[in-house]
């Protein structure tokens, strides 16, 4: 059965059934419990599943973090969730020196059953302290899995599956993709946790992107058909690992790339898609791939800049024109 | 106390002292590399801890942790595998001397970012609290490391969900090469618990039968249900920092001062049988005269050829040990590829 659901009732429906599956399924995080989540993703879970399951933490995110990695250690299954990917900044020591390091260093004798979910991106004039994306901060790290949903779907499957395995999964949620519906089929069987999808079936080049700006690639998919240009986008669906064959085979169709990105240009999550695709693919290639990103600079808070500081319709249009034009 | 805990305690210490002089020994001739940060000085508190643990404990230590890994029971020859880097390690040569592990002892691992053992003790103490285990956690850090965030942050969310985890500060005065007054507004460790309400005291740390005492008392009322205990013990470091520093920043007269009260001397008097000769009461100076004694006519039991038998039983341990590494295979880099993956049960990912 298919319902139209919000992104966040998606992730508190996968919540709801790994808790209700595995009693070493614990939620930790700050107002996950009472309050129900910041973004309401653990909605009723609090009432269902008591304070030990649902726990409230104080706003200490290097320990809880950190605390959530030594519950791991010991068998639980712990989802942290950092209110955002700014304040991960603060728990970034249990996230890459331990929980990455803890599974390799012990010569593989621990698991890490650990999740931690956090919203990253652009939302509405929250300034540049909360409009951090910083996926590249986590993506080169070796033992960890970035998982990056862009659809309720995908937030569903991927946070299930993310519970279920052994090893540290970041999962990298969006602001604005947590009030936004979509189809959510729960029998529905899922794809490998870390494979792209085809978004849009096109023949003249590849928009390869993920999360927030999978929408907006899309939207201006569509309006690239009126000027003759049929693009095909590719959802990456994860940024480690990354799922290069699914866009080895688009290009090979298109032979021409465009990655689109919302996080700032220099040394960005589009620098490795472009770099990883360039030594896959360089002889299929038509034209030098290119990349459409956020601009260099702390997103300032006034709106209008801050729509002008990010990647709109209009900025892949005018891309995809260039890239397509002889 | 019973004899056999005692000959263990002593022999813990024994084999300490000669594990760590041996590892500085391959230090210097290349066979181990890396950082190297030995414990000489220290033992009564990892062999008056562990000692008072009992197997179902969890153990979370700091990088300076080689002999609570051995007194926990990690044979000799596989942490000095680990140390020379070899497949054969408790880590299988990808942690190396910073980073011993063994899940089957509970042995949760040496954390080489100062501060780090206190959120993975809490998250441990976690699962044992959800569990309703009696199960306790053992947290060693040094002094150094009470001015991270994590200490604060940890023992308040420890004392909050009242968490079994033992807080045991290795105090032996120096981060590196800063003296503690030189680092810490409050020097006395033990009484920033009190701004957690976690029971805390200050014990002798070179004196391994009170640092046993102290924990057995403290794991009594974590048992209980009581939540966290502090203990912190006054140490001290014989050695540099690590191999790579030669500690020239302490005064020659403090070292000496400390030499005197060296533990594994304390302990072999406290051990024994035989009465203390006039140079022996006059080099565990003054002050320890009188405790020297009480211990003396309670507890000593070992005769001093029981004594030579154990000193000859660890060397050969540590000699053993070294052969053991020696001749141990290098891991493959595919050894390091399972290590990372061999988590994965068949996952498939894309």
């Amino acid at each position: 059965m298919v319902e139209q659901v919000y992104y966040w009732q998606a992730l508190n429906r996968a919540l709801d059934i790994e808790l209700a599956a595995d009693e070493s399924v614990i939620v930790l995080g700050e107002d996950v419990g009472l309050f129900g989540g910041s973004y309401r993703v653990t909605d009723g879970l609090y009432a269902k599943y008591g304070e030990w399951r649902l726990r409230d933490t104080p706003i200490s995110e290097g320990s809880f973090t950190g605390l959530a990695v030594g519950a791991a250690m010991v068998g639980l299954r712990p989802v942290v969730e950092l209110m955002t990917i700014n304040f991960a900044l603060l728990a970034l020591d249990p996230i890459i020196n331990m929980a990455a390091k803890v599974p390799f260093m012990s010569g593989g004798q621990f698991p890490m059953p650990l999740v931690v979910r956090m919203p990253g991106g652009v939302a509405k004039q929250l300034a540049a302290q909360h409009s951090q994306r910083l996926e590249q901060t986590l993506m080169n790290v070796p033992g960890l899995r970035i998982a990056v949903p862009a659809t309720p779907q995908d937030a569903y499957w991927q946070l299930r599956q993310a519970i279920r395995s052994d090893e540290p999964i970041i999962i990298l949620e969006h602001e604005l993709l947590y009030f936004s519906k979509g189809p959510l089929e729960v029998g529905l069987e899922a794809p490998p946790m870390h494979r792209a999808q085809v978004r849009r079936e096109g023949t003249d080049l590849s928009i390869v992107t993920y999360s927030g700006m999978l929408d907006v690639s899309l939207r201006a998919a569509e309006q690239l058909t009126e000027k003759g240009i049929e693009a095909e986008v590719i959802d990456l669906r994860s940024l480690r690992p990354i799922d290069w064959d699914t866009c080895s085979a688009s290009l090979e169709k298109t032979h021409r790339l465009l990655v689109v990105e919302e996080d700032s240009r220099f040394a960005g999550a589009g620098a490795e898609i472009a770099a990883g695709l360039t030594e896959r693919c360089f002889f299929n290639l038509d034209a030098a791939p290119q990349r459409v990103a956020a601009l260099e600079l702390p997103i300032p808070f006034n709106a209008s800049l801050e729509a002008a500081s990010i990647p709109r319709i209009a900025d892949i249009i005018a891309a995809a024109e260039k890239l397509c034009s002889p | 106390m019973e004899s056999d805990l005692l000959k263990n305690i002593l022999r813990d210490m024994l084999l300490a002292r000669a594990f760590e002089e041996r590892a500085a020994q391959e230090y210097a001739t290349g066979n181990i590399a890396g950082f190297l940060h030995l414990y000489p000085g220290e033992e009564a508190v990892a062999v008056g801890v562990l000692r008072a643990a009992e197997p179902a404990d969890y153990i979370v230590s700091t990088y300076r942790e080689h002999v609570h890994a051995l007194v926990r029971g990690i044979p000799a020859t596989v942490v000095m595998a680990e140390l020379f880097g070899k497949k054969t390690g408790c880590s299988g040569g990808m942690g190396g001397s910073m980073h011993l592990f063994d899940r089957e002892r509970r042995f949760m691992g040496g954390y080489a970012i100062v501060g780090e053992t206190f959120p993975i003790a809490t998250g441990i103490g976690y699962a044992i609290a959800l569990r309703e285990q009696p199960e306790a956690v053992i947290c060693f850090f040094g002094d150094g490391a009470v001015n991270q965030g994590t200490f604060h942050e940890s023992l308040n969310m420890a004392a909050l969900w009242k968490l079994p985890v033992l807080f045991v500060c290795e105090n032996n005065h120096y981060q590196i090469g800063t003296e503690i007054h030189r680092h810490s507004a409050v020097t006395e460790v033990y009484k920033r618990a009190s701004g957690y309400r976690i029971p805390a005291q200050r014990i002798d740390g070179m004196d391994v039968l009170a640092v046993h005492s102290a924990t057995q008392e403290a794991l009594a009322q974590i048992r209980a249900g009581n939540g966290p205990q502090l203990l912190e013990f006054e140490t001290y470091r014989f050695r540099g920092h690590s191999m790579a520093d030669p500690g020239s920043y302490r005064p020659k007269l403090e070292i000496q001062a400390y030499e005197n009260e060296d533990p594994v001397k304390v302990a072999i008097a406290e051990t024994l049988a035989v009465y203390p000769s006039t140079e022996q009461l006059a080099a565990v100076g003054v002050d320890n005269i009188e405790r020297l004694q009480g211990h003396l006519h309670s507890g000593g039991q070992l005769t001093l050829e029981q004594l030579a038998a154990i000193k000859a039983e660890v060397s050969e341990e540590v000699e053993a040990a070294v052969r053991f590494a020696s001749d141990s295979a290098e891991p493959t880099l595919a050894d390091a590829e399972a290590a990372l993956t061999c988590n994965r049960r068949g996952e498939v990912l894309v």
